[in-house]
């Protein structure tokens, strides 16, 4: 094979790689690194740099650099009247003989020519330049011809291809970024939200203090022992602080009455959860069915709760969950006229109430959360510090939650096990 | 990725040698010139690098070969291509390399 014609096909296979290199590599630095061996190999060329014009920090930073002395930065400033230089220059190779007329070389003219360096190539893409290469002596000695220019001409605008995607990316990251920070404040400010809300609806009845706490943290412990997503989670705990919002509407002498409440009364009280669906209703919630919730939380399996009297697969599930909650908290709190019930009392309450009350499953989940944490499969502490150690740790709890579970059928006729 | 680059350890005095191998033409073969660094700095004041295994040579070899070279001028070390098949004798002569580094073809 004639030597021009192997010369011809190194070089122009180098051009072809470099193309694939920037095209098809994920790894910036990598691409970097290997664009530059092709680079100075096409021609053989004995010393350079690829530099990464930063203009933010308005430096250029060299990415690699071959052949060059200690002495040689690595990054140089360079300001936006440079950039117009450069970009009024376009993208043709300088060779450094003519770059003397650049501001940015007359700063830099010793270290460049010191280190050898015969030509200049700015990489522009779209009209912004995103870098600079540097390429020193062809190992020939012989100077860079017309020809030489157009290949390290083509194969720099590559590259520049390469950093103009790696800093479009970046600056993708950069504002997603952003949003994510902006959306976890939102998520913040919604979630402190709710918690005055609860406190608020709390403070309102001085006999159940932190009930939609309480109900908001139960109503998580289930979704996460039912193995649901962060987020899910999230979206029922809310649910059941925000349960009870409807009780800001009835009176406190109602609320606070240290008597069982008259039939009136009740059904004053029993308006709560229709009153509650409708003040959330309006609020665009970034979990979904936290109205139904509050609407439904009084609903039962069998059809006997209200407001609707709805059964089993007609109540959302998150009501399901928020009920339980609600009921359990119900039960292990003192109240005006009740005092709270043994840990031995809830867990037999719960497994009668399962298929008629409460969903089989969520039951189950209740207490394999509490089993979980009594007996070390988990480290949790919520229900320790929900009910207090005594009332958690009682003898006999163990041995009774393991006979619940093995009683309670979690397909009971009457329950739809929810689809995650 | 970890690779097997075969060198001997300097023998004859102060020459070592490295196989170029297929490494040479990928990312991978700047473990040869790191290795050759290393002999230089060891005291090592001849280099011969054996294309015994390598058929061709692409850019990023011919890159990596520019580094050796580099390595061994400044420590006024020589570098030999040595068992360099007649195309890749012809490609280092256009490209001068030869300039920089003995040339013996196989």
């Amino acid at each position: 094979m004639p030597e021009s014609q192997q010369k011809l096909i190194h070089t122009f296979s180098a051009l072809a790689d470099i193309g694939q290199e920037v095209a098809h590599k994920y790894n910036f630095h990598g691409m970097i690194r290997t664009s530059f061996h092709l680079l100075l190999g096409s021609l053989a060329i004995m010393r350079g740099g690829i530099a990464r014009y930063s203009r933010f920090g308005n430096e250029l930073n060299f990415l690699a650099v071959r052949g060059l002395g200690d002495d040689f930065p690595v990054s140089a400033s360079i300001d936006p009247a440079d950039e117009k230089d450069f970009l009024d220059a376009g993208m043709g190779p300088i060779e450094v003989s003519q770059a003397k007329m650049f501001i940015f070389f007359q700063r830099y003219q010793p270290i460049v020519e010191k280190n050898g360096i015969e030509l200049i190539i700015p990489m522009i893409v779209h009209d912004e330049l995103v870098g600079l290469v540097m390429l020193g002596e062809k190992a020939s000695g012989e100077p860079f011809n017309s020809a030489d220019q157009a290949i390290v001409q083509a194969m720099a605008r590559h590259i520049g291809v390469g950093i103009y995607q790696q800093n479009l990316l970046a600056e993708l990251e950069r504002k997603a970024e952003q949003n994510r920070r902006l959306y976890e404040q939102m998520r913040l400010t919604y979630a402190d939200t709710v918690r005055s809300f609860a406190a608020a609806i709390d403070y309102k009845d001085k006999y159940t203090e932190g009930h939609s706490v309480r109900v908001g943290k139960y109503s998580e412990l289930i979704a996460r022992t039912l193995g649901w997503s962060d987020e899910r989670i999230e979206g029922v705990a809310v649910a059941g602080y925000l349960h009870d919002v409807g009780k800001l509407t009835v009176e406190r002498n109602i609320i606070n009455s240290p008597k069982r409440i008259d039939a009136k009364e009740s059904a004053e009280l029993n308006k709560h959860p229709s009153v509650g669906y409708e003040i959330l209703l309006p609020i665009h919630h970034p979990y979904t069915d936290v109205p139904l919730a509050a609407k439904y939380h009084h609903e039962r399996l069998d059809g006997r709760g209200y407001p609707d009297g709805l059964r089993d697969e007609q109540i959302p599930y998150i009501a399901k969950i928020v009920n339980l909650a609600d009921s359990f908290d119900a039960m292990t709190t003192n109240r005006p006229y009740k005092s709270r019930r043994s840990a031995h009392e809830v867990i037999e309450d719960l497994q009668r109430n399962s298929g008629k009350q409460f969903a089989p499953e969520l039951v189950i989940a209740l207490c394999e959360g509490m089993l979980d944490e009594l007996t070390g499969g988990s480290d949790e502490k919520s229900f320790r510090k929900l009910l207090g150690r005594e009332y958690m740790e009682v003898e006999g709890i163990i041995p009774m939650l393991k006979n619940a579970l093995n009683g309670i059928n979690a397909t009971s006729p009457l329950t739809l096990i929810a689809s995650e | 990725m970890s690779i097997n680059l075969e060198v001997e350890v300097p023998r004859e005095g102060e020459t070592a040698v490295v196989y170029a191998n297929e490494y040479l033409n990928r990312i991978a073969g700047e473990r040869i010139e790191r290795e050759c660094r290393d002999k230089i700095a060891a005291g090592c004041s001849r280099l011969l690098v054996s294309f015994r295994d390598t058929e061709i040579v692409n850019s990023i070899g011919i890159s990596i070969l520019l580094g050796v070279i580099d390595a061994a001028s400044g420590a006024n070390a020589e570098v030999v291509f040595t068992d360099v098949n007649a195309d890749t004798a012809h490609l280092f002569e256009s490209l001068g390399l030869s300039r920089h580094a003995r040339i013996e073809t196989a």
